[in-house]
């Protein structure tokens, strides 16, 4: 750790650069989009499922955690449902709702190296390592086996069904198989070249198929060729070489003129449907861009309305505009890329000065270290105490954790998974430091979507199902259930952000339907609900003075809510009125917390990946023409000069990669990084390739 | 002084063959190239050039074939006309003027022109539309599309496609740069012959296929990135399955249309390309060099021709003549000398000086030949070479060539590392024929009299050249040496100082000096004039000594650029500059009053002159062109055209001889080839519904002493034949399609 002076125009600070979380984000493993909801369905490596929400500037809605040895290789939507397919041989849905796991059914042929639904929402086909493609019934509740297609000797890689549902194509070694749905029959059998040379002993893995409805099928393979072929003759119509190594993934647009195809590389390559000789109907398949956006392989590609989104083994999830699809530019429209779950994945003891890092299969405790006498601004301070690691809590059973809280006293830890919730209580004596599980927890604290201490310790927020909240009082004995909230209406989406106020009178909580609730915590009842904003909320807090909830929401705007008059402040007002400054608006990761200054209560303090912000409620807000990013300028100016130039935005760039942001009592801060560059020295070595001049 | 009219500065022999795109034509047998006010025909077969279409009278800016009719050809020129010929007979056919010329060199305009269908040979043609006002000056930025229904043409970073049915222009434009630091500027564009798609070349080496252009926003690119440096040009086969594009690299890569990165590649032709044409066919591809050069390459990707011009892009030796084979000799391709027969127009052959792989990237320092000297027989060659002119560490060479008999060429005969501590600045042998000496003179402040065979020690057949004197004159750098024409004498100039040596002894015979003013040029007279010795200063200071006396004979003020004597009389030519242009003197040394005066000769400096020996010498006995009769004047200008002075009666005579019919060359001419010949070309032309070109009996009866009353009657072929034919060919052909009004783009100077 690093300890750094950061003089900001509005206060100085002491800051611990915590650089010890070594998060490690999962490769995505498959993409899929649901045109109707907008919402794009991601797999990761360890087998986790998150929802961006597309036209919420990718914000990520839900998160349902992965499991052990459980490696998914499909994903597919059927109307709003969800369904998965992995290596161990099961289908799962996932219920959205309370993101968590519905069922998984075993679908007894193997490894599933493919699932896919078709366009009626009638049938979900997948294909097995035993070369069987299975049909399956999506019924009101499960999905049922109805039938097998022909069997095939080999495996079936991938699958599309064709827009109508009346044949599938299935990409297996070395061929590609049409089949009939209604009568199981294969109609055609395309062989797929092998490469040349030394790669003639070595199969060809047709990765990906795409069935068009006028009949055309789109082949990539590990030869690195996309391949066009005709499904009436069963001939090859074009083949476009396209890489020297595999061709892994495709996706064609709704409206079946633009197709994407992802290689190992790490390039997208696109092609478009348009006619040699214009405003003749002639079409042909043309490959037409290229991005490079990726350093390994790319594993899912998925082409939306107005993007391409692809995702791999680089664990990014890189939103590619398609400038010819967009009205307007903005900031919506602009190259993306997603690195960090927009989640908390840090919590912290505030009083005690321990952080807890949550690991997808364990969590660490560090305390933070001590330093020593002040620094100029920016210069680094002599550590007195070096941060060391107190403790590491392995997760019992397979399933990874949900969410996890430290108290702000430090005496607790808590976690949940998808089926179990854990308390523990620590002991924290100079160096010597014991934990002891809490035996008897309540019966309603078996699982949570988030967990929150109240500001003293005393109290255990979980958030459950129905959008509820419950409550447990703790202590020295143990953990006593007091009650739930409920919300008075509204939806019953799993809640995402749980914040309690200061002085342990009120409670929020924000749920993936856009709603907050307040709930007070003397009555236990619902207190009032504010007024639903098309987006997300992506962090929020409320104010330990004016207890006033400060919400961030994903497409950059911000409100603050008085609680005890349930109105929005004036600032918020104003701010509405005059709207926020381009370049904040602009900005493409979501604000992750909102803390606030005790010592000075006017200021609010943001952070999102890349910058940190403190927001001077007492200064005017700037407007477009305003020069944003004044730090530097206002160094150079006097102090009568500063007054008329400042704004209400002050934003430190000092730090990027933020994982997360924390204000400790002792007016420093603490900044988890988690540089891009460490990540990537850990990803497996990408596929060499020659460049040009080395 | 009279200004003559009878003599006149004419662009002669070694143009540009470079400056536009050659064209093949659709049999493959002609390579057209524009060439200085001249349309060259070469065949592709042979390289040999055949014939020129002359009748510009300024550059030549374009050529293109007549799409209604293959055997002709368009030719645009800065003199404002568009002229149609008859390539095979070298015909004018049709002149089209009345092309607006004004001068902005800076500004371009595109217009579309129609060509008026006339019976008439001078037609003028009025109706012009603006397409774009502003347009790149770079031909190869403008390129017509499908079938001619549009115009593509790119400027910057802008790509505008002009559709002349709807008459609509639609603009692309790409960002400056990237933050990958790709350079977008447009260098070239090609259309797809059938298909919508427009190829451009960019800066940065990429080339990008353009579709669904008729779309603001729905327009569509993919890029392809090979080259390293911008692409000079692009050009798609006449069938659209290939790509052909060049650039710096002089590598000529042929992308397969529509499959992505296949792509195939001819390396090493030598300068980087400028210019790509395929045939009609497909069967052959034209590129041009920056080297003055086209090469002929087929479609197998095999080069099967190359026709060199005259290379004058970095001249750094004087110009010299071979006294063998009076060839012009100057810098050829990098570290090389080119001879170049001026009379024929023909690059001869390229003498590899350096004997290094040259490598074409910007910015490498290179060897490159900056100093050569013939002795007076031609049987020996000095050079220099040198490489770090810009850096300090100076590295040359001194290379001494023999002429072998056996394999008629200069052999590598010495080669001395460290002639001088310095640059060489001065050079030359003696002229004398009985011993032959070279002296150099250097930046080291020494001149050295090297000889052949002085060094004792080598008891080989093979004479070696080694040091014979070293002179110095106090510590001052030299800058130039002379000797005179009986070798008596040596002249070296140190800076302001000309000192005259005797070779035999090596002792300093007097000095000369006429301040101020640092000795630019020096030269003796020669023949009746051999007394005197010429030099100019830097002062503007043309002087003129006699050696007996020793004392000045005359001196003028004038500022002598370049100061070249006859080998062959007593004249002596001065070019001097001034005021923004360059005027010519000749004179003998003997009489200051100069015998020829041109004012204005061109309006760059020249540094560059030589006397050519004429073959047989011209007997005018017009004073003012009698300085012409045994020999001619080349100079180069700073613009490197290589100019000359011809007169009115030698004009005239090369009109009159090139009347002459071209033929076939792998069929020996007789009247019988020349009626029968065409005959089946005839009809063979017919058969394909081509435009009949059936001029072959009238031009038979014109062909001098060939003609048909003259021909043996055994040779000729029936009556019955014959008849029918010379019946045939007075009828007035008809020709098959009617074309529509042609339309023509020319870049045109905007006021």
């Amino acid at each position: 750790m690093m300890s750094t002076d950061l003089r900001s125009a509005m206060g100085e600070f002491k800051v611990h650069r915590v650089r010890f979380f070594d998060y490690m984000p999962s490769g995505i493993r498959a993409l899929a989009f649901n045109q109707d909801t907008e919402r794009m369905a991601v797999a990761r490596m360890d087998g986790s499922v998150e929802v961006f929400h597309c036209s919420d500037r990718f914000f990520q809605e839900k998160i349902i955690p992965g499991r052990e040895q459980c490696g998914i290789e499909g994903l597919s939507w059927v109307g709003e449902r969800l369904f998965s397919a992995g290596l161990n041989g099961g289908i799962t849905e996932y219920d959205l709702t309370n993101q968590k796991v519905k069922y998984t059914i075993d679908a007894y042929g193997g490894p599933i190296w493919t699932i896919t639904g078709n366009q009626q929402g009638t049938h979900l086909a997948v294909g097995c390592e035993d070369g069987t493609v299975k049909l399956f019934e999506v019924n009101e509740d499960q999905i049922q086996f109805e039938r097998n297609l022909d069997r095939q000797k080999s495996r079936i890689i991938s699958l599309s069904w064709h827009p109508s549902g009346s044949k599938i194509a299935a990409g297996m070694m070395d061929m590609i198989q049409v089949f009939n749905v209604e009568t199981g029959h294969s109609i055609h059998r395309m062989l797929a070249d092998r490469g040349a040379g030394t790669s003639r002993s070595k199969e060809c893995v047709v990765w990906s198929v795409v069935y068009l409805s006028d009949g055309t099928i789109i082949t990539g393979d590990s030869v690195g060729m996309v391949k066009l072929w005709d499904d009436q003759t069963g001939t090859l119509i074009k083949s476009h070489n396209v890489t020297k190594c595999d061709v892994l993934a495709l996706s064609v647009s709704q409206n079946e003129d633009s197709l994407v195809a992802g290689t190992s590389e790490g390039i997208v390559v696109q092609f478009q449907f348009v006619s040699m000789v214009l405003e003749k109907d002639d079409k042909e398949w043309v490959r037409t861009r290229t991005f490079r956006n990726h350093t390994h392989d790319i594993r899912a590609v998925a082409e939306i309305t107005t993007a391409v989104v692809s995702g791999g083994m680089d664990a990014q999830l890189v939103v590619r505009p398609l400038l010819d699809k967009i009205e307007v530019r903005s900031a919506a429209s602009a190259l993306r890329k997603i690195h960090f779950p927009h989640r908390r994945l840090v919590s912290c003891a505030r009083k005690s000065g321990l952080m807890l890092f949550q690991y997808p299969g364990h969590l660490e405790l560090w305390r933070l270290g001590e330093s020593e006498g002040k620094g100029t601004p920016g210069s680094s301070l002599f550590v007195k105490r070096n941060p060391e690691k107190l403790l590491q809590l392995k997760v019992k059973g397979e399933d990874h954790i949900r969410c996890s809280a430290v108290s702000p006293c430090g005496g607790w830890i808590v976690y949940s998974t998808a089926s179990t919730l854990r308390l523990y209580r620590l002991h924290c004596d100079n160096n010597n430091i014991s934990i002891t599980k809490i035996s008897k927890l309540p019966k309603v604290l078996s699982s949570a979507n988030q967990l929150c201490f109240s500001s003293d310790s005393s109290h255990l927020f979980s958030a459950s199902a129905q959008s509820s909240v419950h409550i447990a009082s703790l202590s020295q004995s143990g953990c006593k259930f007091v009650g739930t909230l409920k919300p008075k209406s509204g939806s019953h989406q799993a809640i995402h952000l749980l914040a309690a106020s200061e002085d342990g009178k009120w409670l929020a909580s924000a749920n993936s339907d856009h709603e907050v609730h307040i709930y007070n915590l003397q009555t236990q009842k619902a207190h009032c609900t504010v007024p639903v904003y098309s987006s997300a909320v992506t962090a929020m807090g409320i104010h330990p003075a004016t207890n006033c909830l400060f919400m961030m929401h994903a497409d950059q705007q911000m409100f603050e809510y008085s609680i005890e008059q349930k109105q929005y402040t004036d600032w918020s007002r104003t701010v509405q009125r005059k709207g926020l400054h381009r370049f904040w608006v602009e900005r493409d990761t979501p604000c992750l917390n909102v803390m606030f200054n005790p010592q000075n209560p006017s200021h609010v303090i943001l952070h999102d990946m890349y910058m940190l912000c403190i927001i001077d409620q007492s200064l005017p807000l700037p407007d477009d023409k305003t020069q944003f990013y004044n730090q530097l300028t206002l160094k150079s100016l006097t102090e009568e000069q500063r007054k008329s130039q400042s704004h209400a935005f002050k934003v430190c760039k000092t730090f990027k990669d933020i994982l997360c942001v924390e204000l400790m009592p002792d007016q420093s801060l603490v900044v988890v990084e988690r540089p891009l560059e460490d990540i990537a020295t850990q990803l497996p070595a990408p596929i060499k390739q020659k460049k040009f001049a080395t | 002084m009279v200004e003559t009219s009878d003599i006149r500065v004419v662009r002669c022999g070694g143009s540009k063959v470079n400056l536009t795109p050659p064209i093949i034509s659709s049999d493959s047998r002609f390579v057209l190239c524009t060439s200085g006010d001249l349309v060259k025909v070469y065949s592709t077969r042979t390289e040999e050039w055949l014939h020129s279409l002359q009748g510009h009278t300024n550059q030549v800016t374009g050529i293109t074939l007549n799409p209604a009719n293959h055997l002709q050809v368009y030719s645009c020129s800065v003199d404002g006309t568009v002229k149609l010929w008859d390539f095979i007979d070298g015909i004018l056919i049709k002149v089209h003027s009345g092309l607006c010329v004004s001068a902005c060199p800076e500004c371009f305009q595109l217009v579309s022109v129609h060509l008026p269908k006339s019976a008439e040979q001078e037609v003028e043609a009025k109706e012009m539309s603006a397409v774009s006002s502003h347009i790149s000056k770079n031909p190869s930025c403008t390129a017509f599309g499908r079938g001619g229904e549009y115009i593509a043409f790119a400027r910057h970073l802008q790509l505008n496609v002009y559709f002349f049915r709807k008459q609509k222009t639609y603009s692309f434009s790409l960002k400056a740069t990237d933050k990958k630091g790709a350079k977008n500027a447009f260098t070239c564009i090609a259309c797809h012959p059938t298909d919508d798609c427009i190829a451009t070349g960019h800066e940065d080496g990429k080339i990008r296929l353009w579709r669904n252009f008729i779309h603001k926003k729905e327009y569509t690119y993919s890029t392809q990135h090979w080259h390293h440096n911008a692409v000079n040009t692009l050009c798609f086969t006449p069938e659209g399955t290939h790509l052909l594009s060049g650039g710096i690299e002089s590598v000529l890569v042929q992308w397969q249309y529509g499959a992505g990165n296949r792509k195939e590649f001819l390396p090493r032709l030598g300068g980087s390309i400028l210019h790509i044409s395929a045939s009609s066919d497909g069967q052959l591809f034209c590129t041009s060099h920056s080297d003055n050069k086209i090469t002929v390459i087929e479609s197998s990707f095999k080069v099967c021709g190359v026709i060199q011009g005259l290379v004058k892009d970095a001249v750094l030796t004087d110009l010299m003549i071979d006294p063998r084979s009076k060839a012009l000799v100057l810098n050829g391709k990098p570290g090389h000398l080119q001879f170049y027969s001026l009379l024929r127009d023909k690059h001869l052959y390229n003498l590899d000086i350096v004997q290094q792989e040259y490598i074409y990237e910007a910015g490498l320092d290179q060897f490159e030949v900056v100093k050569a000297a013939f002795d007076i027989k031609g049987s020996w060659l000095a050079t220099v070479e040198e490489r770090g002119k810009k850096s300090s560490d100076l590295e040359f060479f001194l290379k001494l060539w023999a002429f072998d008999e056996r394999t008629q060429s200069f052999v590598l005969n010495t080669t001395i590392t460290a002639a001088h501590t310095d640059r060489i600045i001065s050079m030359c042998f003696s002229s004398s024929e009985e011993t032959t000496m070279l002296v150099t003179a250097a930046e080291d402040s020494q001149f050295k009299a090297w000889c052949q065979g002085a060094d004792a020690d080598t008891q080989q057949d093979q004479n070696f050249w080694s040091c014979d004197f070293v002179g110095s004159y106090h510590k001052l750098n030299p800058t130039n040496c002379s000797f005179s024409a009986d070798s008596s004498l040596l002249a070296v100039s140190f800076q302001e100082v000309i000192t005259i040596w005797s070779p035999d002894t090596w002792e300093m015979l007097t000095t000369l000096c006429q301040p101020p003013g640092v000795i630019r040029d020096l030269c003796f007279g020669r023949l009746s004039c051999s007394k005197y010795l010429l030099g100019t200063t830097t002062k503007n200071l043309l002087c003129c000594w006699n050696l007996l006396t020793c004392e000045l004979e005359w001196s003028t003020s004038v500022d002598v650029s370049k100061l070249q004597p006859d080998p062959f009389s007593e004249n002596v030519a001065a070019f001097s500059y001034q005021s923004k242009h360059t005027d010519l003197f000749v004179f003998k040394p003997s009489e200051p009053r100069p015998l020829f005066t041109n004012k204005n000769v061109c309006s760059e400096k020249v540094h560059r002159a030589v006397f050519v020996p004429r073959e047989e010498p011209l007997n005018s006995c017009d004073e003012s062109t009698q300085w012409l009769n045994r020999s001619q004047l080349y100079f180069l200008t700073q613009n490197m055209d290589l100019l000359t002075f011809s007169t009115a009666t030698e004009e005239d005579r090369m009109l009159s001889s090139s009347k002459q019919l071209v033929i076939d060359d792998s069929v020996a001419v007789t009247p019988f080839y020349l009626l029968l010949g065409k005959h089946r070309q005839q009809q063979q032309k017919l058969n394909t519904q081509s435009h009949p070109h059936n001029m072959a009996l009238p031009l038979l009866l014109r062909v001098p002493g060939g003609g048909l009353l003259h021909t043996p009657a055994h040779v000729l072929p029936a009556a019955s034949v014959l008849c029918s034919m010379f019946v045939n060919s007075f009828l007035i052909s008809n020709t098959g399609v009617q074309q529509d009004p042609l339309r023509y783009f020319v870049h045109i100077w905007l006021t």
